[in-house]
């Protein structure tokens, strides 16, 4: 019952000490006041409003798929599919939305549907969840190909205006992400039912002895996913106004690595909305504009990813050590 | 006789050399029989990069539940371009490009393990923070780097003997080698009982460790040479030549019969799902299908063949 009542953050609380604990918890948020603090440094101007607008633009999405692949991993999958879908998401969105939106708002509910039931073939058939969605991502891309074979389309107006709203005082991505990081958090950690999906993850035989179905559990985390998923395709094609197929493909390791940063675990349900948020703007701002910053060529963008994620990590691991060994 | 079949069908490989059989026959039957032997051929020479890289993965995949190496396709890309740039066309220098290719990927299974081991994280994490950085070393590396193989090497990769490619005939004698260090040698059998159980596995006195890094060093030192290989086969290295084979790699070791929950490994079953996959580009070529169509149908038939052939039910 542990995994369940005590927050995703927490470690067993065998020979935790209070202060790495709350270092623990309070990691995901400070890496993210270190990468601000780092551009405050190099370009004051860029903490302003204007400069967040336009430094977080894309977070938002970002955002959003790392909330979906939280969900499938807080079911202990991986879901190697959500970049591919994403851009699928973002095909339908700069095509069918904007010219027949009755069919692409169906078409965007019968993706949900497929979501749910990978989660139902994965569960009922116990296959490895890395391989079904590795070759779903070839569907989703296979699919947006034949959308739009070349980068086109244009994203419906409404969409656009609720990208490109400008509200006071805080800065729309900042707010969108607030708004997402609670949703998420109040629907996975407040409510009853988080609570079962969760402990799908923590422990399955002891939700499944309780009397509730591992099946509609897993269901339900995938169309989640999915559901992330395609709002994720939504406020991306709102940003860049047309599509592409490929528009997507980053947004999967990128969604690992945001859940990760965050305080999520592989394994155990352990997973934290808040801090998969604060992770994916970590991400987005670590990726470029402090790399821009500080002059270093965009190749090692993705590097940057991968570099945060290891230094992050080894804290983790030095925190950890440092609350054993008290 | 009927002994023998039932006893053929029961082995879990042969299911993917049937498909690879179904899948030619339907390529071939689209052609009327035209080009049947040279479908073959051109199946065994592409068929071999998945093989070696599948060979990687599945000693990875035998070790456990999580344990997967996401870094080949980084790895491929940039070995290829070291092995390009040291050989620089230098027919010479070829055995020390595909040296300095192998030294590359074993460097990068190294790191992976110091990852896995110094920061507890999963293998999954570990190898996918590596490919990060990997990834953006070959970008800024590669790019645009437009050295040829040496003439000697490209042709090494291509030659033939009665219809068969060189380069599989090796790479068959490779696979058995492999099958014979998985179950017949101390590492091999160190795999498979680490994969069955860790616990016990460490219990029993096996240098858990040890056996864990030998086979993410392996897994890595065999990514390089396929790098090596595919920028001989396809006259040059380039930054996303390893893409396809994150998908390709992972699906032959499932369809190939490998267990992903750890512990037991299939090797014959690793070229006959490559064969498999390879034939099923080949099929959807022929039938000349838009790359849509294409991406669309493989991912499909992948999915529905790993329903098919079925995750076992977990013995707990």
């Amino acid at each position: 019952m542990t995994v369940v009542t005590t927050g995703a953050m927490q470690l067993k609380p065998r020979a935790m000490g209070r202060l790495p604990r709350l270092l623990r918890t309070l990691l995901p948020g400070l890496s993210l006041a270190l990468v601000l603090a780092a551009i405050a440094a190099l370009n004051p101007r860029a903490i302003s409003y204007f400069g967040f607008t336009l430094m977080l633009n894309l977070a938002v999405p970002i955002a959003l798929a790392t909330i979906a692949q939280m969900f499938v991993i807080t079911g202990n999958d991986l879901d190697l599919s959500i970049g591919a879908f994403v851009g699928f998401v973002g095909c339908v969105t700069a095509t069918y939305l904007r010219d027949a939106p009755l069919f692409g708002i169906i078409l965007l509910f019968g993706c949900l549907a497929i979501y749910a039931a990978v989660g139902a073939l994965i569960h009922l058939r116990n296959l490895p969840s890395i391989v079904v969605t590795l070759g779903m991502s070839f569907v989703w891309q296979g699919l947006s190909i034949l959308l739009l074979p070349k980068p086109g389309g244009r994203a419906p107006d409404w969409l656009l205006a609720i990208m490109g709203h400008k509200p006071p005082l805080i800065p729309f991505p900042v707010l969108a992400a607030l708004i997402v990081a609670a949703i998420a958090h109040f629907g996975l950690m407040r409510t009853s039912y988080g609570a079962i999906l969760r402990g799908s993850g923590g422990n399955a035989i002891a939700i499944s002895r309780a009397g509730w179905s591992l099946l509609k559990a897993k269901m339900a985390l995938f169309a989640l996913a999915g559901l992330f998923g395609v709002l994720s395709g939504l406020a991306l094609i709102g940003i860049t106004t047309s599509a592409d197929a490929n528009i997507g493909n980053g947004y999967t390791l990128l969604s690992i690595a945001g859940v990760i940063l965050g305080g999520g675990e592989f394994v155990g349900g352990r997973i934290s909305p808040i801090g998969a948020v604060i992770g994916a703007l970590t991400l987005a701002l670590a990726a470029s504009p402090l790399l821009t910053f500080m002059h270093i060529p965009p190749d090692w963008q993705v590097a940057a990813n991968g570099a945060i994620l290891i230094v992050v990590l080894a804290a983790r691991v030095l925190i950890s050590r440092a609350g054993t060994e008290r | 006789m009927t002994n023998a079949v039932r006893k053929l069908l029961a082995k879990p490989w042969i299911w993917s050399y049937g498909g690879a059989f179904l899948v030619w026959l339907a390529a071939i039957f689209f052609t009327r029989g035209y080009g049947a032997g040279g479908m073959i051929t051109a199946a065994l020479s592409l068929a071999v990069f998945t093989v070696v890289v599948g060979i990687a993965q599945m000693f990875v995949v035998t070790l456990g539940p999580g344990n997967v190496d996401l870094s080949l396709p980084a790895n491929i890309g940039l070995a290829s371009a070291v092995a390009m740039t040291v050989m620089s066309g230098d027919d010479d220098l070829v055995a020390i490009g595909i040296l300095a290719a192998l030294a590359c990927g074993l460097a990068i299974g190294t790191i992976n393990y110091l990852l896995i081991w110094a920061l507890r994280i999963p293998p999954i994490i570990a190898t996918l923070s590596a490919s990060f950085i990997i990834q953006s070393i070959d970008i800024s590396y590669g790019r645009g780097l437009q050295i040829k193989p040496p003439p000697g090497f490209a042709d090494f990769t291509n030659i033939q003997i009665v219809g068969l490619p060189l380069l599989a005939i090796l790479t068959a004698l490779f696979t058995i080698g492999a099958s014979i260090v998985l179950h017949r040698t101390v590492y091999g059998r160190s795999v498979l009982a680490i994969g069955q159980n860790m616990s016990a596995a460490r219990l029993a006195g096996i240098k858990v460790g040890l056996a864990r890094f030998a086979t993410y060093a392996l897994s890595g030192a065999l990514g390089g040479l396929d790098g090596a290989l595919l920028a001989g086969y396809f006259r040059g290295a380039n930054v996303d030549i390893g893409n396809e084979y994150l998908l390709a790699s992972i699906a032959v070791v499932v369809i190939g019969g490998t267990s992903v929950a750890g512990g037991k490994a299939n090797v014959p079953g690793i070229w006959g799902a490559s064969l498999f996959l390879v034939l099923l580009l080949t099929m959807l070529n022929t039938f000349g299908v838009s790359p849509g169509v294409r991406l669309l149908l493989t991912g499909l038939i992948i999915v529905g063949v790993i329903t098919a052939a079925g995750g076992e039910k977990a013995l707990d």
